[in-house]
């Protein structure tokens, strides 16, 4: 083989290559990108398919914080805007969950507009705020 | 003191910009004098630091901020680092540290030139470095009125694992900005060839294994520290040390091609420099807080956009410098597609590929947002495109290995085709037919089995006879090591991901319940008390055939940090881990009962396993000739007496 064929043979390789690497990525960002919703977002945009994996934050509402049965959580997400989200979340809650905090979960909706988490963002750290949180800060006294 | 460490530290930074100078102009002798001198400067620094954490000096912000005095010696020691200044002056320290390596370990044969242009340009690192940290994020700064104590170390940072995985991550990421600084040399000097290659194999190594190593005990950390019972969430900090190793790896096959055989000059250089690049991005995305991480600590915006401006000017100058030089490279001699290079040069594209998808799936909120969206993508995305992108290299690898240089002779693909659709329909009847687990796991354990057999088998060809093996060149075993280590991890991974098994108990006192094969039973509840911390823990036992284990799940709450963590008990065994987090108290009916999550994680010690593997086959590949020559001549001495047997 000429050095020029072996050549092509590497380009076409190499061109086979990212052309499949970057189908997958349209695919994968097609069937599994999750919108993020705060309460105010969700008015504007009107609720996600039913069943759809996206992420939804705000601030956990005071004293909205329930136990059910089985380690079933209750509580509700709100941001400032006359929109509130119901979440169930099964599970324990990471170690910085508490009411008043913020929070960003992932899960779905139901038809109802009631979200059922599968994920709640968990904090290590007392002074982070994750960026989407970032307007609700209030300024510290 | 700390004034004197705060001096130190301006020392270092003068010395190290010396450095730059006098190694720029190819002076060697005075660049080494003056690594070594600023590395001096550096511990004086360090020390008076972590002296500052021991002593609980409270008139220094930064102990004020994350120190206490109730903590644990070892965790004053370990919270020197544990913080966002503090971490930056370990990084200074590691950077000034390899300078002082390089400066008494490097010895080029007939390149003092090259030699000092390496330590001028590692010299201008560490002073930028050195630069960020004294004017950007100072730990050096006094309260005009100190506490009488201290804010504490954030007490999910209080733990072995962890005490260790920022220096184990920066010794990696740091060694890479050596690379880097060979790299640069080579190009000033245009002397990249086999003699640079065999020189930059034993740093890049030196880079990786650490690196290796720091993400595993991060991984091992998550794993038991925070209660989700994984060990890998795609987070963008998770991903931030995961590119810099992918790149790391393709490094470390390319420079094979330009040792062996004075090809991929260009290529390698190129890779040392992503690397180096990666490494500050990883720096970045970890401190600016530009993306929202289940890991962030100590975060910063304005720390991130002077790192950013850092990564622009080095990566900048580099690329530039990679621009100019690059076409004046010796090509090497020209490959065959179908060879041992061009096997290593898929290696190369595939993991390239690999890891722009993983950056891709990191900076895609930024990209969203930049259209206006907010969106993200989570592991869904990286099990559609990483994985099956690197699954077309294991299942190419242990093929292309037994490929030799030149040319190859591809009459006996046929068997290897043969050999893997055995080995894929054996796994597929076996773990669906009788164990039923689910096709896709079933197929991965083939690829991990087929890397390990073919890994073997190749060890076995190159040796020819069994006796033979043990004079096979150290890197054989390396890179075998390294293999199989791969296929380990693969079988490790998809059985941990498929089987695990998960569930949540809701238990009063006596109450009993299965957990995969398991009955667990909560015996007792009570309150412990620690160092800084009171505790909720819970006694259960856990049974299965004749076997009963006592497992101590514990809530901590740490009163100074104002902060509970969650403190897993996991009961290992040849099969896998028995892992029960605590989780709330609820009283239902006037009954009170508790919460756990329990799980099982099948052949998990194997993902861990599989990557200490890798980093020790590397570290086998780069040992000295001479340890090997040693051996080597220490077996003849042996044998010969005894008198070797005829073959």
């Amino acid at each position: 083989m000429r050095a020029r064929t072996q050549r092509l043979i590497t380009f076409a390789v190499a061109a086979v290559l990212v052309l499949a690497a970057a189908g997958l990525v349209v695919f994968a960002v097609r069937t599994s990108a999750n919108m993020f919703y705060t309460p105010e977002r969700l008015t504007e945009a009107g609720l996600p398919e039913p069943g759809r994996v996206v992420k939804i934050g705000g601030m956990v509402e005071p004293g909205s914080l329930a136990y059910g049965d089985n380690a079933e959580i209750r509580f509700a997400v709100i941001d400032g805007s006359p929109m509130t989200i119901h979440v169930s979340y099964t599970g324990i809650a990471p170690d910085l969950f508490q009411e008043g905090q913020g929070v960003v979960a992932t899960g779905s909706f139901d038809a109802d507009g009631a979200f059922t988490a599968t994920e709640l963002l968990a904090k290590h750290d007392e002074n982070y705020v994750p960026r989407e949180l970032k307007h609700l800060e209030t300024p510290e006294t | 003191m700390i004034e004197l460490g705060h001096f130190a530290a301006i020392l270092a930074l003068c010395l190290s910009a010396l450095q730059g100078m006098q190694g720029l102009r190819g002076r060697r002798g005075p660049a080494g004098m003056l690594a070594l001198m600023a590395f001096g400067a550096m511990v004086v620094s360090f020390a008076t630091l972590i002296w500052a954490f021991v002593r609980s000096d409270f008139s220094l912000a930064l102990v004020a901020n994350n120190s206490h005095t109730l903590k644990p010696f070892l965790y004053k020691v370990a919270g020197t680092w544990g913080n966002h200044e503090g971490s930056m002056a370990l990084w200074c320290l590691v950077t000034l540290g390899f300078g002082a390596a390089g400066a008494l370990l490097l010895k080029t044969p007939e390149r003092p030139s090259f030699d000092a242009r390496a330590l001028g340009v590692q010299g201008l690192v560490a002073a930028g470095s050195l630069a960020y940290l004294l004017f950007a994020s100072s730990p050096f700064l006094r309260l005009v009125d100190p506490p009488l104590q201290g804010a504490s170390l954030n007490p999910l940072l209080q733990d072995p694992a962890l005490a260790l995985h920022p220096p184990m991550l920066y010794l990696g990421y740091v060694g890479y900005s050596f690379v880097f600084a060979l790299a640069a040399a080579g190009l000033i000097e245009n002397s990249v060839d086999r003699v640079w290659a065999k020189t930059v194999r034993s740093w890049a190594m030196a880079a990786f294994v650490p690196l290796s190593a720091g993400i595993t005990l991060g991984a091992i950390w998550a794993y038991y520290e925070l209660g989700w019972g994984g060990w890998w969430f795609w987070d963008p900090v998770e991903n931030a040390s995961l590119m810099p190793w992918l790149i790391g790896a393709a490094l470390m096959h390319s420079l094979i091609v330009t040792e062996k055989r004075g090809g991929f000059a260009v290529w390698s250089v190129l890779l040392a420099v992503l690397a180096f690049c990666f490494s500050i991005l990883g720096a970045f995305l970890v401190r600016s807080g530009i993306l929202t991480s289940v890991h962030a600590f100590a975060v910063d915006p304005t720390r991130g956009l002077v790192l950013l401006i850092g990564l622009l000017i080095y990566g900048g100058l580099a690329l530039g410098l990679f621009a100019v030089r690059a076409p004046l490279l010796k090509g090497g001699p020209p490959w065959a597609a179908l060879s041992r290079e061009g096997a290593l040069m898929g290696n190369n594209l595939v993991l390239i590929v690999a890891t722009a998808t993983v950056l891709l799936g990191t900076l895609f909120p930024l990209i969203a947002e930049g259209f206006g969206r907010q969106m993200s993508v989570g592991e869904p995305y990286f099990r559609l495109t990483f994985v099956p992108i690197m699954c077309v290299a294991l299942v190419a690898l242990p093929v292309v290995q037994a490929w030799s240089w030149g040319r190859v002779d591809l009459s006996a693909i046929w068997k290897w085709a043969a050999a893997f659709a055995g080995i894929c329909l054996v796994f597929a009847a076996l773990g669906v037919g009788l164990m039923d687990i689910p096709l896709f796991a079933a197929l991965g354990l083939a690829l991990g089995a087929w890397l390990i057999c073919g890994s073997l088998w190749e060890l076995k060809r190159r040796a020819v006879t069994w006796p033979r093996l043990s004079r096979l060149p150290l890197r054989v075993w390396g890179m075998t090591l390294a293999h199989i280590g791969l296929g380990v991890f693969v079988i490790g991974a998809v059985v941990e991901t498929s089987q695990r098994y998960e569930t949540t108990l809701d238990m009063a006192l006596g109450d009993s319940t299965r957990v995969a094969g398991w009955t667990v039973t909560l015996e007792d509840m009570r309150t412990v008390e620690g160092p800084n911390w009171f505790s909720d823990r819970a006694t259960l036992t856990a049974r299965r055939g004749g076997q009963s284990v006592r497992m101590q799940p514990e809530k901590r709450y740490y009163p100074a940090a104002r902060m509970p963590t969650t403190e897993t008990a996991i009961h290992k065994s040849p099969s896998g881990d028995l892992y029960l987090a605590l989780g709330d108290r609820r009283v239902v009916d006037g009954q009170v009962r508790w919460t756990f999550r329990a799980y099982f994680n099948p052949l998990i010690d194997l993902v861990f396993g599989g990557v200490a593997l890798m980093a020790l086959g590397g570290l086998i590949s780069v040992l000295p000739r001479r340890l090997a020559l040693a051996r080597k001549r220490a077996t003849e001495t042996e044998a010969l007496p005894a008198g070797e047997p005829a073959e």
